[in-house]
């Protein structure tokens, strides 16, 4: 077998307490793709970031060609040969394709750019892509976004030494026909002997283009090997094989009168319709893959998005969600996922953080609220054990899991009747993870509808009681609480569940589709180009032989 | 698409000092040092350090302690700087200055910018003039005056908000358009024979106090207290300190993005005016520059073009402190053109140290 061109050895890496990466192990093979899975969380980028040198390692041993690696930057990582594409893409939209592949080293003369020098160049580098049509001249902005990222691929390419490429998640931004032609192109480049770590959520291109697999689970190495020896579930049960822990509050909850309840919502003239409801004292989960739409949808329920379409009802009065404000009087409350940008009001106090959705509701001609909704504030933070000095001091300074419980009580100062929370525990250490589930279900017991949006399928599965799974904006399918991280994949990577080509296959997939949705069900179709049959692609050697032979046809 | 505008980065706390080995959910272990700069913790929680003018008076500590030594050393210097005859004279050159300066602060607080402000403080001023002139009252002179320029706000917050012009684009353009129109309208001449009456608004006193500074300290204290005890108020602040979060809490941006802009285009309005009644004269050119003094008092005074910090009680004393500075450059015969260095000295410094104390003060982890 061929020596690995990168290895990774032991290597670990904290973030404070938090363990992310420990005593992982990784090779890059000449002319092989690493699959790099895991769920969201398990240390994934922070192996990308190790390996391309934008994090320093804690422990363990980095070779490049056998040679170690001792401190890496960023530059180094990338002269010793190690290119990486990344998912948000790093070229300058208002520059041109030409700039934009030799930005940092542009062909020059005593500081006056040699054109002609830098359109032949960029040319042969388009070429090598297969962007034999695109002018070296056109401005990146207006460019498709899979064109982008060959841009991208063939930017990597122009390094002056190029061994391995790291993919991270190149085809999220992609449709099924643009995802299919850069699948392809890596295959090419597979041929040509480059070394390929490629980091993607969707099984199914995993066994198109794989021919090994590295599973990450909790920041260590779960399982690796040749992708032949693995089929779909066990892929999953190696991403997933962990019991879900007791953090996750008791469910005995029965769900009451709708507290929300959405009819025939579209987000863009030509999105799928999606109805959703929630009852009071139960918690909606809301599942899907990165892009599926679920950020977006609650930011249109909360008004803060354009709607096309749809009717909303909150404790079953009808009100039109026109803005954030109207959403909030009707008693609905949204806490974003990016608290820094959608959240917090950084310069102002903890006090004033809580208490501004409520000031008019709480004031008399215009005049700040008395002293007794700041008091009411107090006790809602308490209650919520917030650490913090001072109710005065900025909210700026203080950690993710005590902002969190700061916005928390901003949305339960407003008396809300239903509570949405979008990837409520990102950036929080799993002691306060622990505390803010509890609240969560102890807000629904007081009879609170909630809808939490979780990446991370533990929580999800652990708080909802329902699970409600988008996939390209449209509904895929509902699973009850007791549904396993197994069938909630499934449905959001599309590869059983759901869809029609599957009844034949999936064992104990296509769960409780529920009766609600067959009207988005319909409306798939258009989005998704028609699927190529379920057969194996012709792909090449190593890639799917696996026994399972589960249908992964979309 | 919502529009993301990404300022300073945002320091925050990890909790590091948990006991070793200890899961205890001990609350005081876990207590964040508290924030150097904020106001007195009304609790009475345990305190380690000396109470400093900073908690008093919060970002305006630094504009207060300049301007108490520029009066103390003025004093000593110049016989004339404490006399009743400079004193008043003095408080008529900053009062106009000072209420721009205090629309202005509203606007920076949003992490918007007027420099329109100056432009419309000469339209405003030159256009009451014209009116009193062609014998209309003077009520609804002055009243057509500051409606002008509430007029030319509003236009300016729309630019902002419905057009989605930068600040700095819609009032530059304003800046130009307003100054253009009053020079067409009085063909560049000043506007002379404006009625007695109008000119005691401004020259005149109660009781020995000069109504302009009666006025400037009005505005003052009305946005002071606009600023501290209303919800429009602290619906400034929420907006310039992040106004998409400010959007998701129900706050309504538009509204008070076009407020300001009004309310800085009224007080510009109401300046202009005052001015024209000081001079007894519509003078087309008034007001040039002035949009930068503004801003220049407010920065002094503690607020942050980042938006969200700053106060009224600052801006006024921003102003002061500029008036206080020529003042006494007058008085001892210093160069004026020395003045100007030593304002544009100040500016780096007062921003300097506050951009020193966020550091630190990151820094240590409050």
């Amino acid at each position: 077998m061929v020596r690995p061109v990168v290895e990774l050895h032991g290597v670990s890496k904290a973030f404070g307490p938090v363990q992310a990466l420990s005593d992982v192990s990784l090779g890059l093979v000449p002319g092989q793709v690493n699959c790099l899975a895991g769920e969201n969380g398990a240390g994934k980028s922070t192996l990308i970031k190790v390996l391309t040198g934008a994090l320093r390692r804690d422990s363990g041993s980095y070779e490049i060609d056998g040679r170690p690696v001792t401190a890496p930057s960023p530059a180094s990582v990338r002269a010793a040969g190690v290119q990486a594409v990344y998912q948000e893409l790093s070229l300058l939209p208002h520059l041109s394709v030409a700039e934009n592949l030799f930005m940092g080293r542009l062909p020059a003369r005593t500081g006056i750019i040699a054109r002609s020098r830098l359109q032949n160049r960029a040319r042969k580098a388009l070429d090598e892509v297969g962007l034999t049509d695109l002018s070296p001249q056109a401005i990146v902005e207006r460019l498709p976004a899979a064109t982008r990222q060959l841009v991208e691929i063939a930017k990597v390419l122009t390094a002056d030494s190029v061994k391995v490429i790291v993919f991270d998640e190149p085809t999220t931004a992609l449709t099924e026909a643009e995802s299919e032609r850069l699948l392809q192109h890596i295959l090419r480049l597979r041929e040509r002997g480059m070394a390929m770590l490629y980091v993607t959520h969707r099984l199914e291109e995993m066994f198109e283009i794989g021919d090994w697999v590295t599973v990450l689970r909790d920041g260590s190495l779960s399982e690796a090997g040749p992708i032949s020896d693995y089929d779909e579930d066990r892929l999953i049960t190696a991403m997933v094989g962990r019991e879900i822990s007791s953090l996750y509050p008791e469910t005995h909850r029965q769900a009451g009168t709708p507290a929300l309840r959405v009819r025939g919502l579209r987000r863009f003239d030509r999105s799928p319709s999606i109805d959703l409801h929630v009852g009071s004292g139960e918690i909606l989960g809301i599942g899907g893959l990165l892009g599926a739409g679920r950020s977006g949808l609650l930011l249109s329920i909360f008004g803060a998005a354009p709607i096309v379409a749809g009717q909303l009802e909150v404790g079953g009065k009808p009100v039109k969600p026109s803005g954030p404000c109207a959403m909030m009087n009707a008693g609905v409350g949204l806490l974003t996922e990016d608290r820094k940008v959608l959240g917090l009001l950084p310069e102002l106090s903890i006090r004033e953080n809580v208490t501004i959705a409520s000031l008019r509701s709480g004031s008399r001609r215009g005049l700040l609220p008395g002293r007794e909704q700041v008091e009411e504030a107090d006790r809602l933070l308490d209650s919520l054990r917030l650490r913090a000095g001072s109710y005065d001091q900025p909210v700026s300074t203080l950690s993710g899991g005590n902002q969190q419980k700061v916005l928390l009580a901003r949305w339960l100062l407003t008396k809300p009747k239903v509570l949405m929370f979008d990837e409520p525990t990102k950036g929080i250490d799993v002691g306060a993870k622990g505390e803010l589930y509890t609240v969560i279900g102890d807000l629904a017991a007081s009879g609170l509808g909630i809808i939490v949006v979780s990446s991370y399928l533990p929580e999800l599965l652990g708080l909802a009681d329902r699970i409600l799974v988008l996939r390209d904006g449209a509904v895929a399918g509902e699973l009850p609480g007791s549904a396993t991280e197994e069938d909630v994949l499934r449905l959001a990577s599309g590869s059983g569940g759901a869809e029609p080509a599957a009844e034949d296959g999936s064992p104990d997939g296509g769960p409780s589709l529920s009766d609600e949705v067959p009207a988005s069900e319909r409306t798939i179709p258009p989005t998704i180009p028609p699927t190529p049959p379920p057969t194996p692609p012709s792909t090449p050697p190593p890639t799917p032989d696996d026994p399972g032979g589960v249908s992964r046809d979309a | 698409m919502p529009k993301l505008i990404w300022r300073e980065p945002i320091e925050t706390t990890t909790i590091t000092n948990r006991p070793p080995g200890g899961e205890t959910d001990d609350a005081s272990a876990l207590e964040t040092v508290p924030q150097p700069r904020q106001a007195l913790e009304p609790k009475g929680e345990p305190r380690r350090r000396v109470i400093t003018l900073g908690d008093i008076a919060g970002r305006e500590s630094g504009g207060l302690v300049v301007l108490l030594v520029a009066i103390g050393a003025l004093t000593l210097a110049s016989d004339e700087f404490l006399t009743g005859n400079n004193l008043s004279n003095l408080a008529r050159q900053v009062a106009i200055f000072g209420i721009i300066a205090v629309g202005q602060l509203l606007v920076i607080l949003t992490a918007g910018i007027d420099l329109s402000v100056g432009s419309i403080l000469g339209l405003s001023g030159a256009s009451t003039a014209q009116l009193l002139v062609a014998g209309v009252p003077i009520l609804p002179s002055i009243l057509l005056g500051v409606g002008i320029g509430t007029a030319l706000g509003i236009v300016n917050g729309l630019l902002v908000t419905r057009a989605l012009l930068p600040p700095f684009i819609a009032t530059l353009g304003m800046l130009g358009i307003a100054r253009g129109m009053v020079l067409v309208s009085t063909d560049a001449q000043t506007i002379q024979g404006v009625p007695e009456a109008f000119q005691v608004i401004a020259n005149g006193t109660v009781l020995g106090v000069p109504n302009l500074l009666i006025i400037a300290a009005v505005v003052t204290a009305v946005m002071w207290f606009v600023l501290t005890r209303t919800v429009f108020g602290r619906y400034i602040y929420a907006v310039g300190s992040n106004p998409e979060s400010a959007r998701l809490a129900g706050v309504p941006v538009r509204m008070v993005t076009i407020s300001v802009y009004m309310i800085s285009g009224l007080l510009a309005g109401l300046g202009g005016v005052l001015l024209a009644s000081r001079l007894g004269a519509g003078i087309p050119t008034a007001g040039t520059g002035f949009e930068l003094s503004a801003i220049a008092a407010c920065v002094i005074g503690g607020a942050s073009l980042f938006g969200a910090k700053g106060s009224a009680i600052g801006a006024a004393t921003g102003a002061l402190i500029m008036g206080v500075l020529n003042n006494g450059g007058n008085l001892l015969a210093i160069n004026a053109f020395y003045l100007q260095i030593a304002i544009g000295v100040l500016i780096l410094v007062a921003v300097g140290f506050d951009q020193l104390n966020t550091r630190r003060s990151a820094a240590s982890g409050g």
